[in-house]
């Protein structure tokens, strides 16, 4: 009798939990549609390509921090020091090339201060295990920013757009698709495929839905959370290159608040900020939603205040949403045992 | 043999204890400040620092609570900046003129900001530094949209305000009044941390909620408590911060979060929950107002200062889990003997 209660509890709970997921990216799907349609309706150019894949670029240089957000939030973990990373990495770009590098070498050394930022992250958190990603990544965030300020000061460092071939890497086009949204599909799918298709990604699941079983079933938990956060720094590397090739200036405050919106972006993608939950299309649809969204508002006048305002709202909204509802799921499924148990 | 005994029984008494330590560092950092500019150790020059950080001071309080449940609040600059911008905005308006009453309105408008906080965190089950990070942001675009973007400038306070975190009228002439604010607040916290009932069961929630859950403790409500008392310490800071500075402005005390963090953590506070001390922060806030100060008068530029404290953050954590690792491995040395 008590087999029979039990059975019904599981059935009656898979079936809310896919129902959930189905209203999930349905929800996504409308809102990425209703984004849209409001920008159509602010503007009669929106739908224009060439304006379209401008405001796409524009928010693309961002983009990119979402995917290996997604995997640190898939791990249950949190890397706030994006915004720093890239202001760091692009400083150093501006510098090393106004001291007479080749531009060539000046990229590389900007991805590998990402990478290099990334690694500092990774090498605290697997080295101090104990250490929470919060305020290890908070201290990183402030010691990044710093260095930055330690190099520029309050002057910023320009003139890369002297260099043609560094400012198509922004703005050039082939056809009529730039390369940087190129680029950015091709790591999508790089980053998709790693995480659903390979044992790689199916570690990162694993160890964020339990890490003490993870270790124990043998996976390189250190190794793997290594890895991840180099990744994101290495990916906050090629997005302070291209903001570099965007702005052709760069100074000490730049990208600040691209933590909030990477997390966002990966959190409104469906990616649960306690770890082991989450898929990766849904996290690009939400990328795009984001951009569009803070592209429509700013056609509409909207200040930069009050857009991170309405984005920090999602977020949180976001996080709520799916907590609220498990919790008056779980009320039903309670009430459904109560019955079952009552019958039997 | 018995003396060095005796002594190493007197230092292992004083490397045991975080506060001891923390002293000795502050003392040592004291001297070599005074000895590259000896206008450091001076009665005006402590008296002007800490009536400069008496702010970071005082707010460190309440982020020592929200750690102390395991939590954290990045949102305390902004509620901060809110409060003391919308309380500022009345008093320009000309609702009140009383020092008091801008007081108790910025602190009313913090404690709010702090609910809304803590209802997201323990109702809506949102993890703090994902709620904190959204509502920070919330906050400040608040504060720019309230101020449509403009300063209250120092004209448009009345002059009783601005002479308030000027002169020594709360004591009675003994210290600058934002001085005392902060030791009263020091002195009541301490006293609820270590002997009230709210105290004892915000170190239960942070050590073992699970026990503490079970034990009968709503943990849900010390929750929303502390989350919402941090946002009345950022409301009375925000006052504190506006008369300090004759203005308030939009970006006012933006990161500084990250100081009242630093001070928690070098304080010996366990971002885990349920370890800290009030003397600790006490000790943490004052060694990170000295840095502060201390850099630009041995000739650091002020560009240093932000990698310096976010080094500060992370060689304390550090230091803490080494010193965690060392204790737990003599323990366990120990018990084999």
């Amino acid at each position: 009798m008590a087999e029979h209660a039990s059975h019904t509890i599981i059935a009656t709970r898979k079936k809310t939990l896919r129902s959930v997921l189905l209203r999930w990216e349905t929800l996504l799907i409308v809102l990425f549609i209703a984004v849209n349609v409001m920008n159509a309706s602010i503007s009669k150019n929106y739908l224009n390509v060439d304006n379209l894949f401008t405001a796409i670029s524009a928010f693309l240089v961002r983009g990119f921090i979402a995917m290996p957000m997604a995997y640190v939030l898939v791990l249950g973990e949190i890397d706030l020091s994006v915004g720093s990373t890239v202001a760091l990495s692009a400083t150093l770009l501006g510098v090393s090339y106004n001291a007479g590098m080749p531009m060539g070498v000046s990229l590389l050394i900007a991805l590998a201060a990402g990478a290099l930022c990334g690694l500092v992250n990774g090498l605290i958190l697997t080295v101090f295990t104990e250490l929470s990603p919060m305020i290890v990544t908070l201290g990183t965030m402030t010691l990044f920013r710093g260095a930055a300020e330690i190099i520029l000061g309050s002057t910023s460092t320009g003139g890369l757009h002297n260099c043609t071939w560094f400012y198509n890497v922004y703005y050039a086009k082939l056809g009529s698709v730039p390369y940087i949204f190129i680029v950015f599909c091709v790591l999508a799918v790089l980053f998709g495929f790693t995480l659903h298709k390979t044992t790689f990604g199916r570690y990162i699941y694993a160890i964020g839905s339990n890490r003490i079983a993870a270790r124990y079933a043998g996976i390189p938990v250190q190794r793997v959370r290594l890895i991840c956060y180099t990744l994101v720094g290495l990916v906050c590397g090629i997005s302070a290159v291209f903001y570099g090739a965007w702005m052709g200036t760069i100074r000490s405050d730049i990208a600040t608040g691209y933590e909030l919106e990477a997390i966002s972006m990966a959190v409104l993608g469906g990616i649960s900020t306690v770890g082991g939950k989450g898929n990766f299309p849904g996290t690009v649809i939400s990328i795009f939603t984001i951009g569009l969204l803070r592209y429509g508002l700013g056609l509409a006048n909207v200040n930069t205040q009050t857009i991170l305002m309405i984005i920090g709202g999602i977020l949180i909204l976001m996080v709520m949403l799916p907590n609220v509802i498990s919790a008056s799921t779980l009320k039903h499924a309670k009430v459904l045992r109560t019955k079952a148990g009552q019958k039997a | 043999m018995q003396t060095t005994t005796g002594l190493k029984s007197f230092w292992k008494r004083l490397t045991s204890s975080r506060e001891t330590t923390l002293f000795l560092v502050l003392a040592l950092i004291c001297v070599f400040i005074q000895l590259r500019n000896s206008s450091f150790l001076t009665a005006k020059t402590i008296e002007d620092m800490l009536k400069n950080y008496s702010t970071t001071i005082t707010l460190s309080l309440g982020m020592m609570s929200v750690l102390l449940i395991g939590g954290i609040d990045i949102s305390v600059a902004s509620s901060l900046a809110f409060s003391g911008m919308c309380a500022s905005l009345l008093m320009r308006e000309g609702v009140y003129s009383s020092t008091l009453v801008m007081f108790l309105v910025s602190m009313a408008i913090g404690t709010l900001c702090g609910l809304i906080v803590g209802s997201v965190i323990a109702y809506g089950d949102v993890i703090p530094i994902i709620a904190t990070l959204g509502l920070t942001n919330i906050f400040r675009g608040a504060t720019y949209l309230v101020s449509d973007s403009q300063w209250v400038s120092a004209y448009q306070f009345q002059s009783s305000f601005k002479q308030f975190a000027q002169t020594k009228t709360l004591s009675f002439g003994l210290v600058n009044n934002l001085i005392f604010i902060s030791i009263v607040c020091y002195v009541a916290f301490f006293i609820i941390m270590r002997w009230t009932r709210f105290g004892r069961r915000i170190y239960a929630v942070g050590s073992n909620p699970e026990a503490a859950s079970v034990s009968g403790i709503n943990i849900k409500r010390i929750k929303l408590v502390v989350y919402t008392m941090a946002g009345s310490f950022a409301g009375l800071t925000g006052a504190m911060y506006t008369s300090l500075y004759a203005s308030a402005q939009n970006d006012m005390a933006l990161g500084m979060e990250m100081d009242v963090i630093a001070a928690c953590v070098l304080g010996g506070v366990s971002l885990s929950g349920g370890q800290g001390s009030v003397v600790g922060v006490f000790l943490g806030a004052l060694t990170m107002a000295v840095i502060s100060k201390a850099l630009p008068l041995i000739g650091i530029s002020q560009f240093w200062q932000r990698a310096i404290k976010g080094l500060i953050i992370l060689l304390a954590i550090i230091i803490n889990i080494i010193a965690q690792r060392v204790l737990l491995k003599n323990q366990l040395k120990e018990r084999e003997i």
